[in-house]
């Protein structure tokens, strides 16, 4: 660079200029529908508002004090906590061993057609709509018509429970739904990361001696971290947002057993029009994403880091 | 699961035994593996299997029998009932148009966003990645009530173009974020080679570029359309009126319809999932393609 004549320094500068032309669009439209919204959400949260065209009146970080003293909204977190054992940790382990035993002995073993047929049936739920997922679900935990109970029924349990009716069951049994439809995910990025690892160090750790679990923890585990950070990154964002499975199966309840954070926003918003409490529920739910999506990132920098560190 | 805990201990444990002792052994546990996945596989079917038996019931056939049978012959009017009281056609469409509307103009916009980071390389690109990163990552509700009123303030709420316009946004936050590192790493001899041309960059973008992006951009398309299909929240809030719902919005709003008796529910969930399901057949492949192209990066 530092070669460069300042006149071909300009230049490059003026052909560059033409690429904010093609920014144009994406920026104005991301102005207009997520960052003035963002910027409003946060107005709304200083304020107490029923929303629509009552009078918003000036709450300063009033919203936000309130908060603390609410045992709905530590609740909501607390279940949170929940939703990331059901959507992160749960479904990563078993579909780091389903993409293993399916990509390292089905494919090879079995067939390829074999583990590519299973591999889509594990991904099915994953594309369905939550809304149908949700449905159907519902219908097969309902204690009177249900197909769980009536399973239940049929080798001899007296009083099943009503799973999602009574509070000690609904948490679990919204986790079961929700580890049922996140399985297919990690499982689908393993296996094509498992393609990526290098077959000759398999054959050289087997000539050695390695037996399959000695190679899945001193080869496939390291090998496919990168993944495992993705999906952590990713499923653990999409666990703090979760709405629709909790919408349609229990709706936060039964006494707020199922209670996550963006349907309290969405409870406060439209049930009990405090708008700006809501504002400040979403808000505070930002930041928590925000925060752990940083530390999660500033760890796989730093294993990343180790990583070259022991390569040299 | 147990046949899965079972695996590595049992080839494990014969370090040193011979090759062909070793192959023996595998040839009886292949079996039990194979057996165990088949056994998760109707597990995640099961769910499936369950609508698809309770949606041609009668409901007194329901109410006799129960959820676990077969139905004892093959009725029609749930699914006819489900068809009509929703208005289904309308939903199906509604569904239809807003989903490619989003999955094409979000390609587009995701494109030309990424064009200008990616191959332009416009001072300050790391910054706007990581806007656009955020971007994708926001909760829905911290954009929904202003979104709200916005909408009704120009006239959109119960429009399918607010949905349009929402999620193209949010998914080209996403699309920008991909086809920024994929353009990032675009081979600088093509575009040399092209201003040499003399070509300017709208002509490199869409000479250049375009072709050899392109299967990266089907990928995008159908996961725009299949994300916005399966869209729950902004949906449920913008779309009140029976005229401009999705699908899944329709079905949703039985669940609470206490007359509504369970096998027109099931009928209900499987025409809904139909759609989903011929689009998922057809597009297996591209789709376990697109899932990696995102994880990546």
């Amino acid at each position: 660079m530092s070669v460069q004549t300042p006149r071909v320094h300009r230049a490059a500068r003026r052909r560059q200029a033409v690429y904010w032309l093609y920014l144009l669009p994406g920026v104005i439209a991301l102005t207009a529908v997520i960052i003035v919204p963002f910027g409003l959400n946060v107005f709304y949260s200083l304020h107490r508002w029923k929303g629509g065209l009552s009078p918003m009146h000036w709450y300063g970080f009033g919203n936000y004090t309130d908060l603390l003293h609410d045992a709905a909204f530590w609740s909501s977190f607390r279940n949170s906590v929940w939703m990331i054992v059901a959507m992160v940790i749960v479904p990563t382990l078993i579909g780091l061993i389903l993409a293993a035993v399916l990509f390292d002995y089905i494919g090879k073993n079995v067939g390829n057609r074999t583990a590519s047929f299973l591999r889509a049936t594990y991904y099915l739920p994953q594309i369905m709509p939550v809304a149908v997922a949700g449905i159907v679900w519902n219908w097969i935990f309902n204690a009177e018509t249900g197909s769980l109970n009536a399973m239940l029924h049929s080798i001899g349990v007296a009083h099943p429970p009503n799973w999602l009716g009574s509070p000690s069951t609904a948490l679990p049994a919204v986790m079961l739904v929700l580890v049922w439809i996140q399985i297919g995910y990690p499982t689908v990025i393993f296996m094509s990361a498992l393609q990526r690892v290098d077959p000759e160090l398999y054959e050289a750790a087997e000539l050695d001696g390695a037996g399959w679990f000695r190679r899945f923890r001193a080869i496939t585990i390291p090998q496919i971290k990168p993944e495992t950070f993705v999906i952590t990154l990713t499923c653990t964002i999409a666990a703090l947002k979760v709405f629709a499975p909790i919408y349609v199966l229990t709706r936060g309840g039964p006494e707020l057993s199922t209670l996550v954070p963006s349907y309290y926003s969405f409870l406060n918003f439209f049930d009990k029009s405090k708008v700006g409490y809501g504002a400040a529920v979403a808000t505070v739910l930002t930041l928590v994403i925000v925060v752990v999506a940083a530390v999660i990132q500033l760890l796989q920098n730093r294993s990343a880091r180790r990583d070259e560190e022991g390569v040299r | 699961m147990t046949t899965l805990a079972q695996a590595p201990t049992e080839v494990a444990a014969p370090v040193k035994a011979t090759r062909t002792g070793d192959r023996h052994h595998r040839g009886a546990l292949r079996w039990v593996v194979l057996v165990g996945c088949a056994v998760i596989a109707v597990l995640m079917l099961a769910p499936f299997v369950l609508m698809l038996i309770n949606a041609f019931k009668s409901p007194a056939d329901y109410s006799t029998h129960g959820p676990l049978s077969l139905p004892t012959n093959l009725y029609f009017t749930g699914l006819t009932k489900f068809w009509t009281t929703v208005d289904f056609p309308v939903k199906l469409w509604n569904s239809i148009w807003t989903s490619a509307a989003v999955s094409v103009l979000g390609t587009g916009l995701s494109l030309l966003t990424a064009y200008a980071i990616g191959v332009g390389r416009v001072r300050g690109r790391a910054w706007l990645v990581a806007v656009f990163l955020l971007a994708n990552m926001l909760p829905q509700e911290v954009l929904l009530y202003p979104l709200y009123t916005m909408a009704q303030k120009v006239g959109l709420n119960n429009s399918g173009w607010s949905i349009v316009i929402i999620f193209t946004v949010i998914q080209s936050a996403f699309g920008t974020y991909l086809l920024a590192s994929v353009l990032g790493t675009f081979p600088k001899a093509l575009l040399e080679a092209a201003a040499l041309d003399g070509a300017n960059s709208w002509r490199v973008l869409w000479r250049v570029v375009f072709p050899i992006v392109r299967p990266t951009l089907a990928v995008l398309m159908i996961f725009f359309f299949i994300w916005t299909w399966n869209e729950f929240f902004i949906p449920l809030v913008m779309l009140t009126t029976p005229a401009s719902q999705t699908v899944p919005i329709a079905l949703s709003s039985l669940q609470g319809d206490r007359l509504l008796d369970v096998p027109t529910l099931n009928a209900g969930a499987l025409v809904s999932l139909l759609p989903t399901l011929l689009f998922f057949l057809f597009f297996q492949r591209t789709l376990t393609r697109g899932v990696t192209a995102g994880a990546v990066k």
